[in-house]
This record gives C-alpha cells, sequence and structure tokens, in this order.
C-alpha cells in the first residue's frame, strides 16, 4: 500500500468518524450514496481495467509509442485530446488508463492532454449545457477548454 | 423530472454490464488464441484491480459525505454574491468539492445566471467543477505521481481562470454589439 493511498483512506475513515459523532442520520445517508455510487461504477472500473491489461499485453510499445509517443508531435496530441474530448467515461478511470498508457511510451504532452479534454469537454452533455446555459456560453466553454487543454498539454510535456 | 434520471441511470448501468460481457468474451478469446500473453495480461489486470481497490472505497466515502453535508443552496448563495478575488477563489474550491457529476452542475450555473452572478465566476465555477474535483486529483496523485498532478492543477487553475474573464468579456461585448441581432 503506498502512502497517496493511505492518506485518502485516512482522510475517509475520520471524516466518517467525525460525521457518525456529528449526525449518525447523516452519516449512515452519506454512506449509502458512496455505496450506491461504487456499485454504479463497478462494472466501469472492470471494463477500464481489462482495456488495461489487453493494452499492455497485446499492444506493442512501439505502436502506442507511435501514435501518442514523443516522436507524434503536436498532431499526436490534438489527436489524443480529440479522443478524450468525445470518449465518456468517468474521470476518476481516465487516471489508471492514463497511467498504463504512459507506462507504454505515451508522451506526458498526449497523456496530460487526453485527462484534460476528458474531464472538460463534454461532448455528451453538450445539448444540456445548451439547454440551460446558452449555445454562445457553452460552445465558447468547450471550445475554449479544448484549446487551453492543448496549452495545458505542451507546457506539461515541456516541463516534466 | 426524478423519476426520468433514474431510469436513464438504471438503462446506462445496465449497458455498462452489457459492455463488461462483451469485452470479457473479447478477452477471453484473445487470451486462448494467444496463450503466451496470459501471464503478462493477468498480471497486469491483478496490478491495477488492487491499486483501484485501495483507493476507490475511501472516494467514494469522501464523496457520499460531501453530497450530504454541501447542500446545492450554499454553493449558490455564495458564488452568487461574491466578485473580484474572493470570488474566483470561491468557484474554484466549490467547484472542486466533491458533489456529483457534471450534469448537476449545469442547472445550478443556469440559476446563477438569472440571479446575475459574475459570468466569469460561472464559467470558473463549471470547469472547476469539472476537472478540479478533489476525488479526481485525489486518484490522479496515487496513478500518475505527485509531479503530475500538482503541475497539472496548478495549470489548469490557471487557465480556467484565463478562460472564465476572456468568456466574459466576449459575451459582454457580443452583447453590447448585437443587440437585437442577438436574441434570436
Amino acid at each position: 500500500m503506498n502512502i497517496t493511498a493511505i492518506i485518502i483512506n485516512g482522510i475517509a475513515v475520520v471524516a466518517l468518524l467525525i460525521a457518525f459523532i456529528k449526525d449518525k442520520e447523516k452519516a449512515i445517508k452519506s454512506l449509502k450514496i458512496a455505496g450506491k455510487s461504487f456499485i454504479r461504477m463497478l462494472p466501469m472500473v472492470f471494463i477500464i481495467i481489462i482495456i488495461i491489461g489487453l493494452l499492455l499485453g497485446f499492444v506493442p510499445a512501439n505502436q502506442i509509442s507511435r501514435f501518442v509517443g514523443e516522436q507524434s508531435g503536436f498532431l499526436g496530441i490534438l489527436l489524443v485530446g480529440v479522443v478524450g474530448a468525445l470518449m465518456h467515461i468517468p474521470a476518476l478511470l481516465s487516471f489508471p488508463l492514463a497511467a498504463s498508457l504512459l507506462e507504454k511510451g505515451a508522451s506526458v504532452s498526449a497523456v496530460a492532454a487526453f485527462i484534460t479534454t476528458l474531464t472538460m469537454i463534454g461532448t455528451i452533455t453538450l445539448p444540456l449545457e445548451i439547454k440551460e446555459l446558452g449555445k454562445k456560453m457553452a460552445l465558447l466553454r468547450n471550445g475554449i477548454s479544448f484549446v487551453i487543454a492543448i496549452i495545458i498539454a505542451l507546457i506539461m510535456g515541456a516541463i516534466l | 423530472m426524478k423519476k426520468n434520471l433514474k431510469e436513464k441511470q438504471k438503462r446506462g448501468f445496465m449497458r455498462d454490464w452489457i459492455l463488461l460481457g462483451m469485452i470479457l468474451i473479447i478477452a477471453v478469446v484473445l487470451l486462448s488464441i494467444f496463450p503466451d500473453r496470459q501471464g503478462a495480461v493477468t498480471n497486469t489486470l491483478w496490478d491495477y484491480f488492487i491499486e483501484m481497490m485501495l483507493i476507490l472505497p475511501a472516494v467514494m466515502v469522501i464523496l457520499g459525505l460531501f453530497a450530504v453535508y454541501a447542500s446545492k443552496e450554499t454553493v449558490i448563495k455564495y458564488i452568487g454574491k461574491t466578485s473580484g478575488l474572493k470570488g474566483i477563489f470561491l468557484a474554484i474550491i466549490l467547484g472542486a468539492l466533491p458533489t456529483g457529476p457534471l450534469y448537476i452542475a449545469f442547472p445550478m450555473a443556469a440559476v446563477l445566471l438569472k440571479k446575475g452572478a459574475k459570468i466569469s465566476n460561472i464559467i470558473i465555477f463549471l470547469s472547476a467543477w469539472a476537472c478540479i474535483k478533489i476525488p479526481q486529483e485525489m486518484v490522479e496523485l496515487q496513478f500518475l505521481g505527485i509531479q503530475f498532478m500538482i503541475s497539472r492543477l496548478i495549470l489548469t487553475i490557471i487557465f480556467v481562470v484565463l478562460m472564465g474573464l476572456f468568456i466574459e468579456r466576449i459575451i459582454k461585448w457580443s452583447d453590447k454589439e448585437g443587440g437585437v441581432k442577438n436574441e434570436v
């Protein structure tokens, strides 16, 4: 068990204890929500893990780095950015996927672009965003988000 | 409306399980064709599974606590009435609280818009909600390391704030310029 996992579990346990001491009913309610969200996420967790397993087991590293590695350059980053923007998986699960790509020779920029567009841009939720906030604001936010995701990715690649 | 949402979630849940079944079949077929890969693949599966299970339950507990303790109303109240640097700061913090998926944030943002909150703060709030969520940062730390997580976090905050201010400018400018033309 690494330090991050220990800290996160520690925070969860302490917060839960405080919640139980302060208000038992509320604490139980939040545990129920936690359990429900966990179960709801479970199939996606397995899907992502299997995809990672197959990816690492079958796709040769040089193929991955050809498309999303250092030599794929700016075009590779753009490509991954678009994939991230279109994909609809829980953000929490994009990190193990990104880690496996990184392990296989993807560049820092490509991985950063993927995570950033995946979380910031919602193509599936765009109709709802337009309905609630209007076309102008929704399209501006998603469009500019793509541009800044690419900029963030390039800076990440330069500093790490 | 609420019933609708529940049904949608249920359908999504079913779809995920079906997808899982299909991917499982593909994996089994692939691994029986190439038995030499079985070791490597199962090792990876196991490693990632353990790493996920070490943190996901804790992350979910934290999510659940915030869902109960930080109500929508408080968030709306705070973002609606602050401006300036404090407003930006609050929009980031309140957006980053683990309080649910992005589709919950849109109606909240719409309420804020009607209440006359600053457009920049609404954009910053939405973007923080989407990509600076505390549980996300925790999982990012676990899988990608502290250097990656911190640098991406700082860059994201800077650019999200700039984007918020920029979009506010554009919308104000186009409202002034367009007038009647843009009312459609």
